[in-house]
């Protein structure tokens, strides 16, 4: 049964200081996570165009994850800002073009908090999971 | 006497404007008409879609295409065209990047008829009576166009060699286009004819732009007293100058209004949208959540904002949901 379930594709961008490192401890913890997210190294979370999130979703992604430094924790102080303030504009218009909320994340994890992002990762693959895949209309 | 160049105007899901914007040409019309043979051109002159039917493949030298794709006779007619033409070049927005009727691909074709033909408002009330592909009357059968689900532009429906930007484009850039075209002098195919940096660098008001622009709050156009000596973002007017193509030398920013990015992004941005949320999110000037989204109350439909000429071509083009109420 388990091979019919709906495995959703996740894209993370994460941040080369914190999340990144987060994972990586994760990883050498040995701790459990679903193998649905595909993490993106980027050196900020301030990276992260729109565009990338936009892409994501075109090439078939079925929810994206965006982490970064906890605010004030930056390595470029300000990087994690800019990432916040495109997240809650971005999501405004990602829900006007028929998006549902879960689909797309933004979390604050720092490199000493591997659980922290298993946790995330375990949570969004079950919410993007309910939600099924991203829908679409395919009209002519 | 050598042969002219045949030229043809044709429009499909547009508003008119920019047969206007050839008109615009003023006398520089009639230099135009003198230097080439117009052959097809619905809005103006009398030829018949057999006419063009009659036409070798490729004896027109240039077709220009306004319009969004949205009914499958506009298809038919852009692929007739496509055949008969050497070169085609989309003009304007609408068939460049989808323009304004491309944002009816928030919707979809039942959604649309459900609206209008059942439950929208009339002055006469609805009757329950919708455009039907064919109908059969004791003459014969009569038909109509079917109407798609999806606004395409035109360079999803046939291949495009050229795009001339702008809602409608300035009558300069046609000009420069056709000249172009006259003498020979074409950039590389599959580009866009007008400038290939953002707005800002010729707009008359970059002077006085700021080296660091941050706001903390956003204004509407119609809640303040625009400074015309001062760039409008400055003075808190969402302009999105930034992040459109240049070409247009600022024309609306000339009137005192805000550019809304009908020239389309620059050549190295995908997404129009997507850019203008980097960029406005770039220029907020606040931390906190709260705040952030006190300033973003100004934006209440980012769609319709950052996709007013280009959501057709968008990365979210039919990934998305059809709204229906």
């Amino acid at each position: 049964m388990t091979s019919e379930r709906f495995e959703p594709r996740i894209v993370a961008f994460v941040c080369n200081w914190c999340t990144y490192i987060a994972a990586d401890a994760a990883g050498t913890a040995r701790a459990r996570y679903s193998p649905n997210v595909r993490l993106i190294r980027l050196m900020c979370s301030g990276r992260v165009d729109p565009q990338f999130v936009m892409s994501a979703f075109e090439k078939g992604a079925d929810g994206v994850m965006i982490c970064g430094c906890h605010p004030r924790d930056c390595h470029y102080n300000e990087g994690n800002y800019k990432t916040l303030r495109r997240y809650l504009l971005l999501k405004k218009m990602l829900s006007q073009l028929g998006f549902e909320d879960e689909r797309l994340r933004l979390e604050w994890i720092s490199a000493s908090e591997p659980e922290k992002f298993r946790r995330a990762v375990e949570e969004m693959t079950e919410h993007v999971r309910k939600l099924g895949p991203v829908k679409e209309n395919g009209g002519k | 006497m050598a042969k002219k160049p045949k030229v043809a105007f044709y429009w499909c899901a547009s508003c008119g404007g920019c047969e206007e914007a050839v008109v615009d040409l003023a006398e520089a019309v009639l230099d135009v008409v003198a230097a080439v043979d117009i052959v097809f051109w619905p809005v103006a002159l009398d030829f018949k879609v057999e006419d063009v039917e009659a036409m070798k493949d490729g004896s027109i030298t240039v077709s220009f295409i306004n319009g969004a794709v949205r009914l499958s006779e506009q298809e038919e007619m852009a692929k007739l065209l496509r055949k008969k033409s050497q070169v085609v070049i989309a003009f304007g927005s609408c068939s460049h990047m989808g323009g304004i009727p491309g944002l009816a691909n928030l919707w979809d074709k039942d959604s649309i008829f459900d609206y209008y033909y059942h439950k929208g408002p009339t002055v006469q009330g609805q009757n329950g009576s919708e455009p039907l592909m064919k109908v059969e009357v004791p003459e014969g059968v009569l038909e109509l166009p079917s109407f798609w689900d999806t606004v395409k532009s035109l360079d999803q429906v046939i291949k495009v060699d050229y795009y001339l930007p702008g809602c409608p484009p300035t009558p300069k850039l046609l000009a420069n286009a056709v000249q172009a075209l006259l003498s020979g002098k074409l950039p590389p195919p599959g580009s866009v004819l007008a400038g290939t940096r953002a707005l800002c660098h010729e707009c008359n008001l970059n002077e006085s732009k700021p080296e660091k622009l941050l706001l903390k709050e956003l204004k509407r156009v119609h809640e303040v007293q625009v400074d015309p000596k001062k760039c409008l973002l400055a003075q808190g007017v969402l302009c999105l100058g930034p992040v459109t193509r240049g070409g247009c030398e600022a024309l609306c920013i000339g009137g005192n209004m805000p550019c809304t990015g009908c020239f389309g992004p620059t050549d190295e941005v995908k997404d129009y949208g997507a850019k203008g949320v980097a960029f406005l999110s770039s220029i907020v000037d606040f931390n906190e959540e709260k705040d952030i989204a006190k300033v973003l109350e100004k934006v209440p439909d980012p769609v319709g904002l950052f996709y007013r000429y280009s959501l057709p071509t968008s990365f979210m083009r039919r990934t998305l949901e059809v709204k229906r109420e």
